[in-house]
């Protein structure tokens, strides 16, 4: 008998399902039923495993051992607190965008009661709360920490991951709060210095053990496996796998993962981006990581296509160009030729501003001996295979068009976007599945990117 | 003095002179403070763990070879999350490149959290005056 294993993502929107024959390596099925997890997550579920069923001849798939993702009922909703903007914030933001999070809200400083007000309305699923190298500033995390404490019950899950001097200080700010309070270690441990994955783990536990209870995505339990992360970690799972390879199996090595859709545009890299000619000084305040996820909130094809229009006006529009983002913003699709055009330069400028948005750029500064390039951020300039995925792209006529937005422009050559990259498309929408069975099947899952990524 | 204070002196960045700091060094030892001298090329994150460790009041620093605000860009940022804000920050030497009004430039490293931005060729014991008087408006000494 076939092993045939089912790769599941919650969306907002749609629920998909993926059934995929690991023998052969191969997708047998695929089925997208939009979602209901307002009224019961079980019933979209059924009924796209019904047509799974009908589809595969399989009757007997074995749902106990399936995968799944989810990004619905908001996602995972996350309010980011740290010390100074461009250090301990940064480097929480990084962490729970490094999870798999929607960033919801990000402060630094010591919190006003306005501040915490925006934050009970927010009602974030985590808060992420950071402050202080080991050692360093204790003030602001201490009193921060005793301004969450006073909240309502609408925030709960608390992880503290700041100045670990302070902890026992912060845990008596808690004392009798009754909320949910997780220490991990710090984020930004000392200067130039972040260490993200100790948080990472703690976000996903919290995710698997309360976030998804408290959202009914747990009843799906009663007939699939765990849902084990959310969807934008299970992405960034697969393009870490894509770029490294497993034993045995090389990998596409650095690449880049672009992803529009109708809220947001996210940008995944798998790279160091240390600088690629000589004589180019490095200044972060803050070390790139080496997988970096970037989220940019106001690029959306249906959601905030307001923004997206105001970037796409440096271009030549076409005519009715406003009334079409209207038409779009209602959820209405592409369908004469104007309106295709009109979405085509849409999705093609969101690629364009977000992975600008995402990769590094230089600065000319003159020196001692004359101008000298200094790198902020990642050089992802000798990346070779830049990955499209998300609708916009997936169902875009011209597929290619749109990607190559991700491309080094030779009339902005301080932007170090990848110079010469091979494009692939993910026209199977796969690539959560692929980040999903690479939790338990790393070579099966990817042999399957290898399969069906399809160079454009 | 009642309290010995802890002064951190260093050349920053990539910068080689440094016979400034060791010149000054030798001042502030000999007029009682307890010197922690880096010596040249130190880099910001070094001056703020230094800092840290040793519990110093003051870091003198120098830079002579003009890529000081580049070198310092986030200094700022980077001393108030490593909870060095009651630190007090000197500075001193060609700051920029070429011929420069140092009325000009003293802003700019005001901004980067430096209290007190001297020109080059000025004498220690200017510098450790106004270190006492600053030391002490703060009662560390």
């Amino acid at each position: 008998m076939n092993d045939v294993r089912l790769l599941i993502d919650f969306g907002s929107t749609f629920t998909k399902v993926v059934a995929v024959d690991l023998q052969k390596v191969e997708i047998l099925a695929a089925a997208r039923v939009p979602s209901t997890v307002e009224t019961d997550i079980t019933i979209a579920l059924e009924q796209a495993i019904k047509e799974i069923t009908a589809k595969t001849g399989v009757s007997n798939l074995n749902e106990k051992k399936s995968l799944a993702c989810s990004s619905a009922a908001g996602g995972l909703r996350m309010v980011c607190i740290g010390f100074v903007p461009e250090l301990t914030s940064k480097a929480a933001n990084l962490a729970a965008l490094g999870a798999g999070a929607k960033v919801v809200g990000l402060f630094s400083f010591k919190l006003t009661s306005r501040e915490i007000d925006e934050i009970e309305k927010i009602a974030p699923d985590i808060i992420l709360l950071s402050g202080g190298t080991d050692g360093g500033d204790e003030a602001v995390i201490i009193h921060n920490a005793g301004m969450l404490a006073k909240t309502s019950g609408k925030i709960n899950n608390i992880i503290v991951a700041g100045n670990k001097t302070t902890y026992d200080a912060v845990k008596k700010a808690f004392d009798n709060s009754g909320k949910h309070v997780i220490f991990t270690k710090n984020v930004m441990p000392e200067i130039g210095v972040l260490d993200t994955a100790p948080c990472n783990k703690e976000i996903r536990e919290i995710f698997l053990n309360n976030i998804i209870k408290a959202k009914g995505i747990a009843r799906a339990q009663e007939i699939t496996g765990e849902v084990i992360m959310p969807t934008p970690a299970a992405v960034l799972e697969a393009a870490k796998l894509c770029a490294e390879g497993v034993k045995g199996e090389g990998g596409y090595g650095e690449l880049m993962v672009v992803d529009p859709g109708g809220a947001t545009t996210d940008v995944h890299s798998i790279a160091k981006g240390i600088p690629t000619s000589a004589g180019i000084a490095m200044v972060n305040t803050l070390p790139e990581p080496y997988v970096k996820r970037t989220v940019e909130g106001n690029l959306g094809l249906k959601h905030n296509i307001d923004s997206l229009s105001e970037f796409t006006r440096i271009k030549k529009i076409p005519r009715n160009f406003d009334e079409i983002c209207r038409s779009f913003h209602q959820g209405h699709l592409p369908q004469n030729p104007e309106e295709v055009a009109c979405h085509l330069l849409l999705s093609r400028v969101a690629v364009e501003v977000a992975v600008t948005q995402h990769v590094g750029r230089l600065e000319k500064v003159y020196g001692p001996t004359g101008e000298m390039l200094i790198q902020y951020g990642k050089d992802l300039t000798g990346v070779k295979t830049v990955i499209g995925t998300g609708g916009p792209v997936i169902f875009s006529s011209n597929p290619r068009e749109i990607m190559e937005g991700a491309l080094f422009q030779p009339e902005n050559p301080l932007v170090l976007k990848p110079r010469n990259p091979t494009l692939y498309l993910d026209e199977q929408y796969i690539l959560y599945a692929v980040g999903l069975l690479a939790q338990t099947e790393p070579e099966k899952a990817l042999l399957l990117a290898k399969k069906y990524l399809k160079p454009i | 003095m009642s309290k010995t204070p802890t002064i951190i002196t260093g050349t920053v960045g990539m910068d080689v002179h440094v016979i400034g700091t060791k010149v000054i060094s030798r001042a502030l030892r000999e007029s009682g403070f307890k010197v922690v001298e880096l010596g040249m090329q130190v880099t910001p994150e070094e001056f703020i763990s230094v800092a840290q460790e040793t519990k110093a009041d003051a870091i003198l620093m120098s830079s002579l070879y003009g890529m000081a605000e580049l070198d310092l860009k986030d200094f700022n940022q980077k001393r108030l999350e490593a909870g060095l804000n009651d630190i007090l920050l000197y500075i001193g030497g060609n700051l920029v490149i070429g011929r420069y009004d140092p009325k000009e430039i003293e802003p700019k490293f005001k901004a980067l959290g430096f209290d007190r931005v001297y020109p080059p060729g000025i004498d220690a014991e200017i510098g450790i005056e106004d270190l006492k008087k600053d030391l002490k408006a703060r009662g560390k000494m």
